[in-house]
């Protein structure tokens, strides 16, 4: 498999750091799988992929590591020495034939009649990946929703067959089992890959022939369209110019009545599997905002209460972290924020400045007064401007020792200004250690990128601001 | 200011938890003759104590913290009132103001800082939290072109001077009465009578556009 394996070149690097670590040390998942079929794992024979393809496939591996312990469990597909399937990478950990000298095997099979090919595909299908105990091909014959969904597709092909043959094209319907054949091969593997294996093929082959705007997805959808065209024109072509108008027509009437037939007589059959489909994918769809909503009350609710079971002998605290956690249910339930976002979705300044607001709060326990003079949509100059004004709250929150924060925005017609003060312990911005006056650079640095500026006034004991704006790119609201 | 007398404090709300809570944090510092947790009864027994300042709940079962203003006010405009309130809603804060009462706090304030925030109401000056500095500055904002424009604003109101706009906006960014004197050089004396006069603003003029813009805008 020269040309993947090129292309796929960092899979290579990989696979030779992998294969070393293998030698050195015992294989962990045939260590694992060993036990599940002893019988196989006694009998010592070796078999090549091409042979592992027909059936009783689960043959003993082994190693040439030492000279006593040769059998290493049942054959498995490697998933960490692997450039395509980890056919080789398994049949190395079996035999003991260094990786590299299978790989140029199977490319040397493959130059000829393409039979190397042919015997990869089989093993891949065949041999279950390691760690685990079923492969591609059991399984798909297992799924029973996935066959019928195949079989599914056969009244279609009848059809197109129906229409060439009608057209007096035929010799194009003789395409037509192979493609169905290789179409439902296809879909049998893609629902019956493993997880791992099964996104590689989504994310990777997938996009080559869908329309969602992924990587491949221009493209393809234009190559696509283009192919329907030249289609389109053709059969345009041959339905009009092959035969005189009244005999197209009669043609035309005649497929209808095919097409309308078949629809009858497996409309029905296909509405179900269609259901079936849809609602296996509406239950899927249930499941997971379920995990999701369990995930948003864990990260909220449930952390808040062991919080406040924590600091149950500090009633300031816990107020704070039920209030903030109250505006957070609030704003989740009634408004759709998911808790523990923070400027992220916030549209408007003042949600923004609600926002920080809400975390510095629930994160560090003071009390953070918010007020807003003004108002208007964020922009990036804007967003900006609340990561500085987060940096600067949180770090009022985390040094001043002062029990809250003030935060202060006012929107002019051409300029954002924001105030953070507090009335801690203070410090003289000259001297300040060297981590504050990092994040003030921080804040600094952030802001000048906008033409924006910050200005921080404190002495110690008088508490401190820091008076931050950028200028507005749009006009008011 | 009222010297070291204690204050007569009169509390209306409607949650008696909070009642308690405004109780225990002011203790010896003031006297507390009477509480109510509606509107009627607020009406009636602060009339017949008469107490120098009334902690009104800006929300109220029976009509709202206004309700109790304009059923004391007409007859006993010595009383003061000094709103409390978590709400966020700026109408309601104004509506409150306008009614009558001489300052607004948040009910996260301190037991110090209200206590201060009584003994100027008694005294008969005015209290503005930061969050009431903002929605008065936005609610005035336009008249000097300051900043967001109010459709349909007369531009001869142009109800803040300069330096009352100054006062304000360092009362919004969380400086206490002292601290807005020595930033600006004046003396505290001069920010309360600037804060008194923005009051009467507040309370007097342009009853139509503040009520507009009440309704207008939500904010915070």
């Amino acid at each position: 498999m020269a040309a993947p394996s090129k292309v796929r070149d960092h899979r290579g690097i990989d696979q030779i750091a992998g294969s070393t670590s293998n030698g050195t040390g015992a294989p962990a998942p045939e260590a694992v799988d060993s036990p599940s079929s002893p019988p196989d794992a006694g009998t010592g024979h070796r078999v090549l992929a091409s042979r592992a393809a027909s059936e009783g496939p689960r043959r003993a591996g082994s190693r040439r590591r030492g000279s006593s312990r040769r059998f290493r469990g049942p054959l498995r597909r490697s998933t960490d020495v692997r450039v395509l399937g980890g056919v080789c990478g398994g049949l190395s950990v079996a035999t003991g034939i260094d990786v590299t000298l299978l790989r140029i095997g199977f490319v040397l099979l493959s130059l000829g009649s393409g039979v190397g090919v042919l015997a990869y595909f089989l093993a891949w299908l065949f041999i279950p990946p390691a760690g685990e105990t079923t492969s591609i091909f059991s399984r798909s014959v297992a799924d029973r929703r996935g066959i019928r969904l195949v079989i599914a597709i056969v009244p279609a092909l009848v059809l197109t067959q129906i229409l060439f043959s009608a057209a007096g094209v035929g010799f194009l319907g003789s395409f037509g089992w192979p493609v169905l054949l290789s179409a439902g091969i296809a879909v049998l593997i893609r629902r019956n890959a493993g997880d791992e294996e099964g996104r590689w093929i989504t994310e990777e082959l997938l996009p080559l022939v869908r329309s969602d705007n992924g990587p491949h997805g221009r493209r393809a959808s234009a190559v696509r369209i283009a192919i329907g065209v030249i289609l389109g024109v053709a059969g345009v072509w041959v339905l009009v110019a092959g035969h005189p108008t009244e005999a197209a027509l009669r043609l035309l009437g005649g497929a209808a009545l095919a097409m309308a037939a078949v629809v009858v007589v497996f409309g029905p059959w296909w509405l179900t599997l269609v259901r079936d489909l849809m609602s296996e994918r509406q239950a899927r769809a249930v499941a997971e905002e379920r995990a999701q909503m369990a995930a948003h009350v864990h990260d909220s609710v449930l952390q808040t209460l062991a919080l406040i079971q924590r600091s149950a002998d500090d009633p300031r605290q816990v107020v704070h972290l039920a209030r903030s956690q109250e505006r957070e249910l609030r704003s989740w339930l009634f408004e759709g924020r998911p808790p523990g976002t923070v400027t992220g979705d916030a549209r408007t300044l003042t949600e923004g400045i609600g926002a920080i607001q809400r975390q510095v709060e629930a994160d560090h326990g003071i009390t953070v007064h918010a007020v807003v003079v003004g108002e208007c949509d964020l922009t990036k100059e804007l967003r900006a401007l609340l990561d500085a004004t987060r940096e600067a709250t949180v770090n009022a929150a985390k040094w001043s020792g002062a029990p809250q924060v003030s935060l202060y925005a006012e929107v002019d017609r051409d300029t954002v200004t924001l105030y953070v003060r507090d009335r801690g312990r203070g410090f003289d911005p000259d001297t300040v250690p060297g981590d504050r006056q990092g994040i003030a650079r921080s804040i600094r640095a952030r802001l000048a990128r906008f033409g924006g500026s910050a200005v921080i006034r404190s002495s110690p004991g008088s508490g401190a601001e820091v008076e931050m704006s950028v200028p507005r790119a749009q006009p008011v609201r | 200011m009222s010297g070291q007398a204690r204050p007569r404090v009169f509390l209306v709300d409607d949650h008696a938890m909070f009642r308690a809570g405004v109780r225990a944090e002011l203790g010896d510092a003031v006297d507390v003759v009477g509480e109510a947790d509606e509107v009627g009864a607020a009406v009636e027994l602060i009339s017949e104590r008469l107490p120098g300042v009334v902690l009104l709940d800006v929300h109220l079962p029976g009509g709202g913290g206004q309700a109790v203003l304009h059923g004391v006010r007409p007859r006993h405009p010595e009383v003061h009132f000094l709103a409390l309130s978590v709400s966020d809603a700026p109408e309601d804060v104004i509506a409150v103001i306008r009614a009558g009462a001489r300052g607004y706090v948040t009910k996260t304030i301190s037991g110090d800082e209200l206590l201060q925030a009584i003994r100027r109401v008694e005294a008969g000056d005015a209290v503005f939290s930061p969050r009431l500095a903002g929605f008065v500055l936005d609610a005035f904002a336009d008249s000097a072109g300051e900043a967001t424009p109010i459709t349909g604003l007369d531009p001869e109101l142009d109800l803040l001077s300069p330096r009352e706009r100054e006062v304000l906006r360092l009362i919004a960014r969380g400086y206490t009465y002292k601290e807005v004197a020595r930033e600006l050089v004046i003396s505290v004396k001069t920010v309360e009578s600037h804060v008194s006069s923005v009051l009467r603003k507040l309370q007097l003029s342009t009853r139509h556009e503040l009520a507009r813009w009440a309704t207008d805008r939500r904010l915070v």
